[in-house]
């Protein structure tokens, strides 16, 4: 009872660190549990153009922040001979590129590839925390108007909230009054607008910024930036709209840049200007994910196959599904009572059928499992050792393969030629196996262990081969565990055996019978 | 139906083979005593020791170059038995009941030459029969006479008795019956018919070909009603002192009767089978439980025979009566 007690512990133990790993890697790492899993990625291209005057040239560009719901995968960026440097500022990452002297038309690309993480609350980083707001100056006529305006806003709403948003939608009204035009101006740009709101929300003691950011949408192009308000409210900061007063961040909404420093400085040049592009095209998510961990070096992820060289993850993708044949193994032996002619040669024969699809594979091993037996019966006619035997059948093994590669290859039938994947020993073992086993228990022996070993490999090979289960064994290794602790579950099992209901079945006519 | 419910086998008491391996073979059965079944010169050797009657050692072969020799170790003897060492589940044995120059003769009539015999033995040397392969012995032993008790019962091969010997105590015995169709081989899978042995007395209970209910000899057309195992006493009791013998707490033992020399043991094995509940229509569990409930073991296997004389007879166990002679019993014509 004890040795018991202590092996369900150690299968919890297991279970649970294997379930426990696979769950990190799902929802902390974001890994699909589904190969089908895809991420629309948006490639942005910001294209800086400016005339250079011939003096030295210096370009900042603002750079998309890395936020933890932002993942960028890749950054490019272009100028033909232009010095290129990125620099960490306090107000964020900003793209740096410089030239002793350069004139006429010059253009400097950047380019990103970023996609969404799932959102994740966050708290609110400690210093993010607003300035006090300083006091805006406004000349006499327009404090009036501001003051005015602000009064009759104030007068309208119950809270900070409701008071932006109020005093938003009365700068956009359609019939602006006097002291809105004033305000306004008539050649207001967005951004005098926003900085105009800036100003009112400072004047009524309200801490406010600038936010720009770009709205993705596949296939725009010459896009730019749309200028936003933040505002500080209640503890954190609130995302306004500032033409419909709309709160909240827009769900296809990219922040680019925060806070009053500009997007685009260029000394040296004129007539600066920047646009967007943007493309969206869907990728696999696990991809994606794999990359960004492997930067982040997670280390969880920094210790896994994927360090490996593809040629070595390539072969860890067949050897991680090894685990799963196992099981099937044991399941069909322990649970249903199959018999099969060496325990662990079905996953041979299904591995070998991964290689060779399913029905060539099939006929291939009845093929030279038949032919085999055939020669091996004449072999045994010859009085030989039994290790020259088993060698003289390996031989006669690879003639066979050859034979069926060359006659399908000139009959026109190319997945004949997949022979060579199945392992040539273990064939020749089954032979060998086989053909005494015909000899001494009969052909009945033979065809019931050689059904139930080709019948496991089947059974073992559909499940190798599902995709959902290649997927998982390869990216979740950690499934192994879970294996393992199954495999140590029905270790304990002492239950009936399928074949055993059928095996014993007189026995329970003849108990029924006897009752009566 | 074709698949009996696991829950009625289950209260038959039946015990099937994830249950053995668990409950029976690993718990019961160390490791380090299974050489001493699997390797049946040991075995041999043992049962001499603590005198017990086996058949007579002809010879033996051990390595390849020897196999020349086998034509001057057979010379003397018309007829013999050779079997690998660490053979299981009665492979690899070959009998030889004629000698006629350079012509062998099976129990089935068949011929065969010295080099057939030399090719058999060269195979089992170079371990075809083993466990796991392994370099093999071969023994020659002096072929087991047919009591004439069983004269009607067999066909061409010797009968074997299995006494399956739980923690010393015999549990559950049964008679295998060479047939045509098992090549004269006792073994049930290839046909051999399996006749359940009441333990009190050694009288047949029931017997299966196949699984399925037999009530004659299928070649001699003799019926089972009758039989009754001589020397049974005898019998039980060798197969209960096997237990001391090895130490093994779950093992068959394999008797035979000889014509001369009585009842002797010809092998044991580590691992019985479970087709001696269907031979025997009952289930190993309640005698198990009957012998694991024994606070001791007591150390004469002559009490331990009697005790389950008693205790496993058909008449001091509930035991469900005969089957009824019913018309799909009858076997065709």
């Amino acid at each position: 009872m004890h040795a018991k007690l202590r092996l369900y512990f150690l299968v919890v133990l297991i279970m649970g660190l294997g379930i426990g790993l696979i769950l990190y890697k799902h929802f902390a790492l974001g890994f699909p549990l589904l190969p089908d899993d895809k991420k629309p990625v948006w490639t942005i291209e910001a294209k800086i153009d400016f005339v250079a005057r011939g003096d030295p040239v210096i370009v900042s560009f603002a750079l998309p922040p890395q936020t933890p719901n932002i993942v960028i995968i890749e950054e490019d960026f272009a100028s033909p001979d232009y010095g290129f440097s990125e620099l960490a500022t306090p107000t964020g990452r900003r793209a740096q590129w410089s030239k002793r002297s350069a004139t006429g038309r010059q253009t400097a690309y950047y380019r990103a590839r970023i996609y969404e993480t799932d959102p994740i609350a966050l708290p609110t980083v400690a210093a993010d925390l607003p300035a006090e707001p300083g006091k805006p100056e406004f000349d006499e006529v327009l404090k009036t108007a501001a003051t005015t305006l602000l009064d009759q806003v104030r007068s309208k709403s119950a809270n900070t909230e409701i008071f932006t948003r109020e005093l938003i939608a009365t700068l956009n009204s359609n019939a602006p009054s006097q002291n809105q035009s004033l305000l306004l101006n008539e050649q207001s740009s967005e951004d005098y607008k926003t900085h105009l709101i800036i100003n009112l929300l400072a004047l009524e003691g309200i801490s406010a910024r600038i936010v720009r950011g770009l709205y993705l949408e596949d296939g725009r192009r010459r896009q730019s930036l749309t200028n936003f308000v933040e505002v500080y409210l209640g503890g954190q900061w609130r995302l306004f709209n500032q033409n419909t007063g709309e709160s909240g961040k827009p769900e296809n909404l990219l922040l680019w840049q925060r806070g009053d420093q500009s997007l685009l400085d260029v000394v040296g040049g004129k007539h600066s200007q920047i646009s967007f592009s943007i493309i969206k095209n869907f990728q696999s998510t696990r991809n994606l994910v794999v990359r960004d961990s492997m930067n982040k070096q997670a280390g969880i992820i920094d210790f896994s196959i994927y360090s490996l060289p593809i040629e070595q993850q390539s072969a860890f993708k067949m050897i991680l599904l090894l685990p799963i044949g196992a099981l099937i193994v044991v399941i069909m032996r322990l649970l249903v009572g199959l018999r099969t002619s060496g325990t662990f040669m079905p996953i041979l024969i299904a591995l070998a059928l991964i290689q060779t699809t399913l029905l060539t594979g099939i006929v291939i091993f009845l093929t030279v499992v038949g032919t085999g037996l055939l020669i091996r019966s004449y072999l045994s006619r010859l009085n030989l050792l039994f290790v020259a035997r088993i060698s003289a059948v390996i031989i006669v093994v690879i003639a066979i393969m050859a034979g069926i590669s060359i006659i399908s290859n000139k009959l026109g039938l190319d997945q004949a030629m997949t022979v060579t994947f199945f392992p040539m020993i273990i064939l020749s073992w089954t032979i060998e196996r086989m053909s005494v086993l015909w000899e001494e228990d009969g052909p009945r022996e033979v065809f019931i262990q050689g059904g139930g070993s080709l019948l496991t490999a089947i059974i073992a090979y559909l499940f190798m081969t599902n995709r959902t289960i290649e997927y998982l064994t390869f990216n979740f290794p950690e499934l192994m565990l879970v294996n393992l602790a199954l495999i140590l579950i029905l270790g304990q099992y002492t239950g009936y055996r399928l074949s055993e209901l059928y095996r014993f079945h007189s026995l329970e006519r003849r108990n029924v019978s006897g009752k009566r | 139906m074709f698949l009996a419910s696991a829950k009625k086998l289950r209260s038959f008491g039946i015990i099937g083979m994830n249950q053995r391996n668990f409950g029976l073979i690993s718990r019961y059965n160390p490791r380090h005593l299974y050489p001493l079944v699997d390797d049946k010169l040991k075995t041999k050797l043992l049962a001499q020791q603590a005198g017990i009657t086996v058949p007579k050692l002809l010879g033996t072969v051990q390595y390849q170059h020897d196999v020349k020799l086998l034509k001057e170790i057979l010379r003397p003897y018309d007829q013999f038995v050779i079997k690998p060492v660490k053979g299981s589940g009665g492979k690899g044995i070959l009998v030889i009941t004629k000698h006629d120059h350079n012509l062998y003769f099976k129990p089935s009539g068949d011929a065969i030459q010295l080099a057939d015999i030399e090719r058999h033995v060269s195979n089992i040397l170079s371990g075809l029969h083993s466990l796991g392969g392994k370099p093999d012995t071969v023994m020659i032993e002096s072929l087991i006479q047919l009591d004439p008790v069983f004269s009607d019962y067999s066909y061409e091969g010797i009968p074997d008795i299995r006494i399956i010997v739980f923690r010393g105590y015999p549990i559950m015995a049964m008679l295998r019956l060479t047939t045509h169709a098992s090549d004269g081989k006792a073994n049930l899978h290839q046909g051999a018919v399996g006749v359940g042995i009441d333990i009190g007395t050694g009288r047949a209970l029931h017997a299966v070909q196949y699984g399925e209910t037999v009530l004659h000899h299928p070649d001699t057309r003799k019926t089972f009603s009758e039989l009754v195992i001589p020397h049974w006493d005898k019998l039980l009791h060798l197969a209960a002192a096997c237990y001391e013998m090895t130490g093994l707490g779950y093992l068959g033992a394999d008797l035979v009767l000889d014509r001369d020399q009585g009842p002797m043991i010809i092998e044991l094995n580590a691992r019985p089978g479970l087709s001696i509940q269907v031979a025997n229509y009952a289930g190993l569990a309640p005698r198990v439980a009957v012998i694991e409930a024994l606070k001791t073991v007591d150390p004469d296997p002559q009490i331990r025979a009697a005790f389950s004389k008693k205790q496993f007879s058909v008449d001091s166990i509930i035991h469900s009566p005969r089957p009824q002679h019913t018309r799909s019993d009858d076997p065709d014509p």
